[in-house]
């Protein structure tokens, strides 16, 4: 770990030329003319203690002392993904700010970081930013200082309802009567299965994930996987409530999963998102639900379990997608947990396909701005940038001539297609689910195909 | 200031509502509670007062399902003490609901009695007056903001909103009950870690009450009885015309053009 630097700024202020600053002065040095400004590094220095108590506070916060640890060398404004949509951010910003005596806990720049690790990736520093915002919105949250409302909303929405829609948890499966194949629903029909499917809140809410949802069940039955689901059991993975700055909320969804998960006999959970599927790898382990340590289970996005079988799957995809498609990599599969080629292995086993990337992938992906609470202050972060993140995105894809822009997050079908809306681009750039395009490839089983 | 907010469980409308088998009552087998949001504003607009002003907020519920954790957020928000009853599922209407809070405030001091100004399954908004006539206290309904101090000892301004817009602006002496529309800013939201931390240390006081006889110290039940429960008729829906066309047509057809 870098050790800690001091806060104690001194800052050299070049004393004007008539008061003394020494010029062109004929030096001769054993024998070398070494004549010129050569004295500038002994012109007078000013030293100017700044009022270090908002970077003070900020940095005594358990989780976010390495924003004290900047040392301002830049490298991570380029990478910041609001940044570039116009929100004057980044780490470097941020730790200049608060050390000429911004309040973090009373301005935008608290909510802005989607905690996409983009700076992370470049800072030499160990400065984390996907460390210090959750600690630092944890604390905000928990003092009730100008948290905006639209999170507050999502926060009781989960805590009384289990997702951040608010939406009635018995309609959790209504997605599941048009699939036009049968889905095991664990609390009713007990009995093991090869892999517990969480489906999550945007595939079993949204209309647009509730079409990805029905063709991820329709591939599963056609390679014959073995799947049951959670139903109505199942609560928001809690992923994004952690990072918004409401632990307490996490663990209480993450208890009840795992409880759920403790009922059923499995060989492996597959997960829809790249939350929950950070989540449940990374950050349930350390969830203890009322025992002494926490439970590991064996996780993989479903772009990971399907590439597995693509050898299996292949042959299974009789239709033709000829279109051109490059495709976005979500931050916490991507930058966080290292899947690249996974996704990449399944446009490229779809038939007909133009694969194209787009300028800003893999580990360098471009964030579409939904992660860290991101999702629920679209209208908060307009107030602050030039664009939304996803708005940003967009053009890129259509810039690389992309006709479909495949996503394999559930926040991301939604937010993307917005943006394709509000930059013009309808009709010009259609998203799709990963999972869609499989389906759409594929021979059409059972009723209620499309 | 002893502050006694009155709080109950209602019918969650997110949830598909159903009428069971006898036709006078919701089914209870799917039903979820949830807290009257009215009531919500009442704790809040009290907090607020207590925050302002000092004193002691004291929270009362029937017990419900998950009343338990409504009475520990309430105590994450600010309140100092919470009582819950039991016995009492069976009270009959306002009437009866009213008898067991007059009964369990009786017995504790109070100065400034808060409650919702309706519910979700009290759109008449009867709880306040009833209660406050038991009490033989003033009351006011639709209350959008209390102060304290300005008139004096033993006094409370409020904001009482009538319908278009109007706002009148009464002085009320103590003790008395006010039915909160609205507090000066939205619930408080409480962090469930917060939450669960005072579910570990605090207690919820707990009240036998009455049950079924308040009601009939209140003079013999509720007075009235459910004759029967539907779900509202649909219409025929609307006609979705695709132009001004077919506008004019509707409109000659109808003879208003
Ligand atoms: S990259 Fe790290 S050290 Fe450099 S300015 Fe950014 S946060 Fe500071
Ligand atoms: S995590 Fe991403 S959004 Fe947050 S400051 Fe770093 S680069 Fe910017």
């Amino acid at each position: 770990m870098p050790e800690r630097s001091t806060y104690k700024t001194t800052t050299a202020r070049r004393a004007p030329r008539d008061e003394g600053f020494v010029q062109d002065e004929q030096v001769i040095l054993e024998g070398v003319d070494i004549s010129g400004q050569w004295n500038k590094m002994y012109e007078p220095r000013e030293i100017v203690d700044y009022d270090l108590t908002h970077l003070e506070e900020l940095t005594a916060i358990p989780g976010a002392e390495s924003m004290g640890w900047c040392y301002q060398c830049a490298q991570c404004i380029p990478a910041c993904p609001v940044d570039t949509a116009g929100g004057d951010y980044g780490p470097r910003k941020i730790f200049r700010r608060l050390q000429t005596g911004m309040d973090l806990f009373d301005h935008q720049d608290m909510w802005l970081c989607t905690s996409c690790q983009n700076c992370v990736r470049v800072c030499p520093k160990e400065v984390d930013m996907v460390e210090i915002m959750p600690a630092a919105r944890a604390q905000a949250v928990l003092d009730g200082r100008n948290v905006p409302g639209e999170l507050l909303e999502m926060f009781q929405n989960v805590a009384e309802y289990g997702n951040p829609m608010g939406e009635s948890a018995r309609r959790r499966t209504r997605w599941t009567r048009k699939a036009g194949v049968d889905i095991r629903l664990l609390p009713k029909n007990p009995g093991p299965v090869d892999v517990l499917w969480f489906v999550g809140d945007y595939y079993a809410f949204h209309n647009r994930g509730v079409d990805a949802a029905q063709a991820m069940a329709r591939v599963f039955s056609r390679l014959g996987v073995d799947f049951g689901i959670l139903g109505v059991d199942e609560r928001t993975d809690g992923d994004s409530q952690r990072l918004a700055g409401e632990p307490g909320l996490f663990e209480e969804v993450a208890e009840h999963n795992l409880e759920q998960f403790g009922k059923y006999e499995f060989g492996k959970i597959v997960v829809s998102g790249p939350h929950a599927y950070n989540a449940i790898k990374n950050e349930y382990p350390r969830v203890s639900h009322g025992k002494t340590g926490g439970d590991t289970y064996p996780v993989e996005h479903y772009t990971q379990f399907l590439a597995q079988q693509v050898d299996a799957l292949a042959p299974l995809l009789s239709g033709s997608f000829a279109r051109k498609v490059t495709f976005h990599d979500p931050c916490y599969l991507g930058r966080h947990n290292g899947e690249y080629d996974a996704p990449r292995r399944l446009l490229e086993a779809v038939p007909g396909i133009e694969f194209v990337e787009m300028y800003r992938c893999k580990a360098q992906g471009y964030c579409c701005g939904g992660g860290g609470g991101g999702m629920w202050l679209d209208g908060f972060a307009a107030e602050h940038q030039m664009e939304r993140l996803s708005e940003n995105r967009v053009k890129e894809a259509v810039e690389v001539g992309a006709e479909v822009l495949a996503v394999c997050c559930p926040y991301e079908v939604s937010r993307f297609e917005d943006a394709v809306k509000s930059t013009d681009n309808d009709g010009k750039l259609e998203v799709l689910d990963i999972i869609e395009i499989l389906d759409a490839c594929m021979e059409p089983i059972g009723e209620g195909v499309a | 200031m002893k502050i006694v907010v009155l709080m109950k469980r209602v019918p969650d409308l997110v949830e598909d509502l159903e009428v069971d088998g006898s036709g006078k009552a919701l089914a209870t087998e799917h039903l979820k509670l949830t807290v009257n949001e009215f009531d919500d504003h009442a704790l809040e607009e009290g907090l607020l007062l207590k925050e302002t002003s000092g004193g002691e907020l004291t929270v009362v519920a029937l017990d419900a399902a998950d009343v338990d954790k409504m009475l520990f957020t309430a105590l994450a928000k600010g309140a100092d003490r919470v009582l819950k009853i039991t016995g009492a599922a069976n009270v009959e209407g306002n009437t009866g609901l009213a008898a067991v809070f007059e009964e369990v405030l009786s017995a504790q001091e109070h100065d400034l009695i808060l409650t919702g100004v309706q519910a979700a399954d009290d759109r008449d908004g009867q709880l306040g007056p009833i209660v406050a006539a038991l009490l033989d206290v003033p009351c006011v309904e639709v209350v959008t903001q209390v102060e304290v101090g300005e008139p004096g000892e033993g006094m409370v301004t409020v904001h009482k909103e009538y319908s278009g817009g109007v706002v009148a602006e009464l002085e009320i002496s103590l003790p008395a009950v006010l039915g909160i529309q609205a507090a000066r800013q939205s619930p408080r939201y409480a962090p469930v870690s917060k939450v669960r931390q005072i579910q570990q240390s605090a207690t919820i006081e707990t009240l036998a009450g009455a049950g079924e006889s308040s009601g009939a110290a209140a003079g013999g039940g509720s007075g009235f009885s459910v004759v029967e429960m539907t779900a509202p008729e649909t219409g025929a829906g609307a006609q979705m015309l695709a132009g001004v066309d077919e506008l004019m047509a509707v409109l000659e057809a109808k003879g208003v053009v």
